[in-house]
């Protein structure tokens, strides 16, 4: 099975990642068949398992608060801010071609 | 001409009433300055994982017992991936699979041609309530061609409310939110006030001819009011028939309500549907809840949620309340609607009841025609009423005791209403408003009348 164009372009604007050019997609192709040798392993009647925590205990807080109260902390990662806003584009962010 | 059948489900967000997020310990407070109630992992930052908030878990767990679902003894959390300015880690986690309550029902009433007097109850299956994180909010400058981001709601603890498409028109719509809103209140799950955000209503609207499959669904958003809502709906319903009847289609896609306007607008973007890309979230193990058989006997009582525990706990619902208040005072069904939808009113009704040898029948009727009408007139809220109970019960008793009349009596409560510190005897004194008992008197005054001599009846020269 191939990678096609049109899911290669519905790829690239989910995960806003370029796959840049035919090297790229040949690597994302060989992924994907390395990946697909999962499917010879046999998984009839098994419940699937998402994580490893599956039989810990999810551990439970209290409702106190603990945390916050370090906006300048926090800016001091900002590349742009306005008074005490995060400075964003405006709208959905897009990929942008090259 | 063949009818169209509108077909009306909702997906409600309240946001759960409680002192720190999710899964975080930052604060949850309306209003405070930007960016000071966000924590490390509010602001998404590497290295930081979710911690599970009881209290959120609790609230949900109530919540889905009010509303008649199964809680699902294990529930299991998901990332839901989007880009967007206020969702800073590009996912909000939430509960797609396996949510914490499923398959529950509301019942609501509604008026029957707009009369109190014909209310009808109607029932909405609840789909299911999930726990998931709020998402931050963005200020758009148009002008700069920019976003402005603040984090303090990001990670709030939010329960979505699914609400089968049981609901035809705007009325139901908002009946049915209202009754929830009522519940979450009394639960003290969530405040609930949609002014503050707390309540959020999206609707999913399509039309079809009996007996033919469901139409097209659009999404409706932005709708702040629960009147809002009602429009909202209606308008959508509306438009979507004069669509199809013109031979146009339905397209599936997002609209947003403009209150100003009264019509709803396409919000389609170009970019073509969402794909969420779901996958389990791997910081948090599945949340299992225990009932007295389930319950391990060495846990930490801090790490177990008991949902019988809570279940005893749960308070008297609305509609409990309110077929007590029937019962109690022999009021009307339709009376006990009135008096829980007002904030403060059933407590105002009962001080009152309490205070006055008056049958609560007859107080009722004070209640809500003459004072919530004074209040809704101008404005006020119960607790702003410049007439207390303890006022009103007074002037009460005088009409009880026959001392004035109830035109007087109207006359009275209109003065008091100026708030300038009379009781109802001192302006029934000063105008002269006492029914006269004296048998004597009355005759004296009819017979001037039958005499000609009215006129010095008037005056008040033969009193």
């Amino acid at each position: 099975q191939t990678v096609t164009v049109e899911v290669l372009a519905h790829l690239e604007h989910l995960a806003l990642v370029d796959f840049r050019d035919s090297e790229g997609v040949e690597r994302l192709q060989k992924a994907i068949q390395f990946a697909d040798q999962l499917h010879e392993v046999n998984t009839d009647g098994i419940e699937p398992m998402d994580s490893v925590l599956e039989d810990r205990c999810l551990y439970l807080r209290d409702d106190d608060v603990t945390e916050g109260n370090c906006m300048k902390e926090l800016m001091k990662n900002a590349r742009e801010k306005v008074e005490e806003y995060f400075v964003a584009p405006p709208g959905i962010v897009l990929l942008i071609k090259i | 001409l063949v009818p169209w059948v509108p077909v009306v489900g909702l997906e409600v967000h309240a946001q759960i009433s409680s002192n720190s997020k999710l899964f975080s310990g930052s604060q949850v407070q309306f209003a405070a300055p930007p960016n000071s109630l966000v924590s490390f992992f509010d602001a998404s930052l590497p290295g930081t994982l979710p911690v599970l908030n009881r209290r959120c878990v609790e609230a949900a767990v109530m919540t889905g017992l009010a509303l008649n679902c199964r809680v699902n003894k294990k529930s299991l959390f998901d990332r839901k991936h989007y880009f967007y300015a206020d969702l800073p880690a590009g996912y909000q986690i939430t509960q797609q699979r396996v949510p914490i309550a499923v398959n529950g029902s509301l019942s609501y009433s509604v008026c029957v041609d707009n009369k109190m007097s014909q209310m009808v109850t109607k029932t909405v299956r609840i789909k299911q309530i999930q726990l998931e994180q709020d998402s931050g909010k963005s200020l758009h400058d148009d002008t700069r061609s920019q976003t402005l981001v603040d984090l303090n709601r990001a990670g709030v603890g939010l329960m979505e409310v699914v609400m089968e498409p049981d609901m035809c028109c705007g009325e139901e719509a908002a009946a049915a939110v209202r009754e929830l809103q009522l519940i979450l209140q009394t639960l003290g799950s969530s405040q609930a006030v949609m002014a503050e955000g707390q309540l959020r209503v999206d609707a999913n609207v399509s039309v079809h001819h009996p007996g033919e499959p469901y139409g097209v669904r659009t999404e409706v958003k932005n709708i702040n009011s629960l009147r809002f809502l009602a429009k909202a709906v209606d308008y959508e319903i509306q438009r979507q028939i004069e669509e199809l009847e013109n031979g146009g289609t339905i397209l599936n896609e997002t609209r947003a309500f403009d209150s100003k306007l009264g019509c709803t607008i396409s919000m389609r973007d170009k970019e073509g549907k969402q794909d969420y890309r779901f996958m389990p979230e791997p910081n948090l193990p599945p949340l299992i809840l225990y009932d007295a058989k389930s319950l391990p006997a060495n846990m930490n009582h801090q790490q177990v949620v008991n949902i019988n525990s809570i279940h005893e706990r749960l308070p008297d619902l609305p509609s409990v309340k309110r077929a007590k208040l029937v019962e109690q005072y022999g009021i009307l069904p339709e009376h006990s609607f009135t008096l829980l939808n007002e904030d403060g009113l059933t407590e105002f009704f009962e001080n009152v009841v309490n205070q006055t040898q008056m049958k609560p029948k007859k107080v009722i009727g004070w209640i809500l025609k003459d004072l919530l009408s004074y209040l809704r007139q101008h404005s006020l809220t119960v607790k702003e009423s410049p007439v207390s109970s303890f006022l009103l019960a007074d002037l009460l008793n005088l009409l009880e005791k026959k001392e004035i009349s109830s035109t007087a009596a109207k006359q009275v409560l209109a003065e008091l209403w100026k708030g300038e510190g009379k009781t109802p005897l001192d302006i029934v004194k000063e105008n002269k408003l006492e029914l006269i008992q004296d048998q004597k008197e009355l005759e004296k005054i009819c017979q001037a009348v039958i005499d000609g001599r009215e006129n010095e009846v008037i005056t008040g020269s033969l009193c």
